[in-house]
Formats: structure tokens, C-alpha cells, sequence
């Protein structure tokens, strides 16, 4: 029963913020909304016993991700969204469609409630026996992970560094 | 004790709401933040499966999610920044050629 009710309210709370991030039209109401979200999906996490994962939905997402959004948006300066001919077509087509979609994707879910039960703590996921597989089983993978990351850095400072045209100016002026 | 399906509806929702966000937002960051929203969904999916099936390998997954996921944003925050500065405007209507 507490389970139930834990679920419930973050869960609640989660549905919330990812509404929310939808009805804002500020994007830094958004990003809030969003970080929101991330820390009731780690209570989530927390009760299905993925510790590890709890603590790293934490630091990574809502804490590195986010900054970086918000860092973005502030140095962007963004304001409100406008609105235009575009965004109709979406409103109009995309939002019954994925209404239908989701209503009986969760019909059918839950018409098969009865499959399996979780409880507190399903499934104990502790830094070492994640680190025991990511470290054996997983080691090709997470190597290539880290290429990937070294890939991003050098994409991103080169993506983000001012073009050389406007640095030459910079410098004569 | 909770069904697995209701954290599996709970995942179909926020992926829904990350979709939905994707379509009808207009601003380039929103958009991006809405991609987030539905890998956060689908995270929750793994970490349920997970602890139905007593596989900890759905929890590794997540970690690489995670991690593929971070790469995603520092690259297309750093590709937001170019748009903006060419462009001058985050509007992904008014945003239509590649070329810089």
C-alpha cells in the first residue's frame, strides 16, 4: 500500500512537470519544469531499488544536463515562444493522434495489470554489482562509450567556438 | 506491491508528452528538452523491465542512455548556439537551411 501511494503522488508529480513543460511558453519554465520531472523519476527509480540509477538521474540529468540548458538559454537570452502557421497543422493532427495513441497503449497495459507485481526494492542495483558488469560483461561498450564522449567535447567546442571570420575582425578591430 | 504496468504507463506518458512537446513547440531549446523528456521515459521502461525480469543489465543500459544522452545535449546545445548566431532567432520555423 505504501508502495502504491509513494508511486501515486510522484508519479503525479511527474505528469505534472511534463504537462507543465508543454503549457509554458517561457523556456526556462521549462527547463524547471523539466528538472521537475527528473527528480520524481529518481524517487521512481528509488523504488524499484535502482539505487545507482537514482543517484546518477540525479547528478547527471537534472544536475549537469539541466545546468547546461539553462546555461544556454540564459546566455541566448531567449524569450517567449511565437507561435505560427506551422505549429496549427501539429495542433490539429498531431495532438488527437497521440492522444489516441497513448489511451490505448495504456488500455492495453493495463488491461494486463495482473502480469507481474513489483515490490519496494525489486531489484537491489548497488554501485559495485553495476560496476561488476559494466566493467565485464559490458567493458566493449562502455569503452565506446567513451570514445563517443571525447567525440562530443571535440564536436561541441568546435561547434560552439566563434567562426574564424569574426575572430580575424574581433582582432583588427 | 505496484503492476509493472502502471510503470509502463507512466513511461507511455511522459514518452507521449516528449512527443507531443517535439510537435508543437516552437522554440529550438523546448524542442530539445522535449527529446530529453522521452529518453527519461523510456529510461523508467528499463529500469521497470529490469526489476521484472531480475536483470541488472537493463539498469547498465540506462547508464548508457544516460551517457549517449549527455553527448546529445552538449553537441546540440553547441549546434543551438551556431544556429543563434547566424540566424539570430530560435525559431525552428524560421530555421530551414543547414547551411551556416
Amino acid at each position: 500500500m505504501f508502495h502504491l501511494i509513494v508511486f501515486s503522488i510522484f508519479g503525479a508529480i511527474c505528469v505534472a512537470g511534463a504537462v507543465n513543460l508543454l503549457v509554458q511558453r517561457h523556456p526556462i519554465n521549462s527547463a524547471l519544469s523539466l528538472v521537475v520531472v527528473m527528480g520524481s523519476l529518481a524517487v521512481e527509480f528509488l523504488l524499484l531499488g535502482a539505487e545507482f540509477v537514482a543517484a546518477i538521474q540525479v547528478i547527471v540529468y537534472a544536475g549537469a544536463i539541466m545546468v547546461l540548458f539553462v546555461f544556454v538559454i540564459m546566455l541566448l537570452n531567449a524569450g517567449e515562444e511565437e507561435h505560427t502557421r506551422g505549429s496549427k497543422v501539429a495542433y490539429l493532427l498531431g495532438i488527437p493522434g497521440l492522444l489516441a495513441g497513448t489511451i490505448i497503449v495504456c488500455w492495453v497495459l493495463l488491461q494486463r495489470s495482473d502480469v507481474g507485481r513489483t515490490s519496494i526494492g525489486a531489484l537491489p542495483g548497488p554501485p559495485a554489482a553495476i560496476a561488476q558488469l559494466l566493467f565485464h560483461q559490458f567493458l566493449l561498450p562502455f569503452e565506446v562509450t567513451s570514445i563517443l564522449v571525447l567525440i562530443a567535447i571535440m564536436g561541441a567546442v568546435v561547434l560552439a567556438a566563434r567562426p574564424q571570420s569574426v575572430q580575424e575582425s574581433k582582432k583588427e578591430d | 506491491m505496484v503492476p509493472l504496468s502502471l510503470y509502463l504507463v507512466l513511461s507511455a506518458i511522459l514518452f507521449a508528452c516528449g512527443v507531443a512537446g517535439f510537435l508543437i513547440k516552437r522554440n529550438i531549446i523546448t524542442v530539445f528538452m522535449s527529446i530529453e523528456l522521452m529518453l527519461n521515459g523510456v529510461n523508467l521502461s528499463f529500469v521497470a523491465f529490469a526489476a521484472h525480469w531480475q536483470q541488472l543489465s537493463g539498469q547498465v543500459f540506462v547508464f548508457f542512455v544516460m551517457v549517449v544522452a549527455a553527448a546529445e545535449s552538449a553537441v546540440g546545445l553547441a549546434i543551438i548556439i551556431a544556429v543563434f548566431r547566424t540566424r539570430e532567432t530560435l525559431n525552428v520555423d524560421q530555421v530551414n537551411l543547414l547551411k551556416l
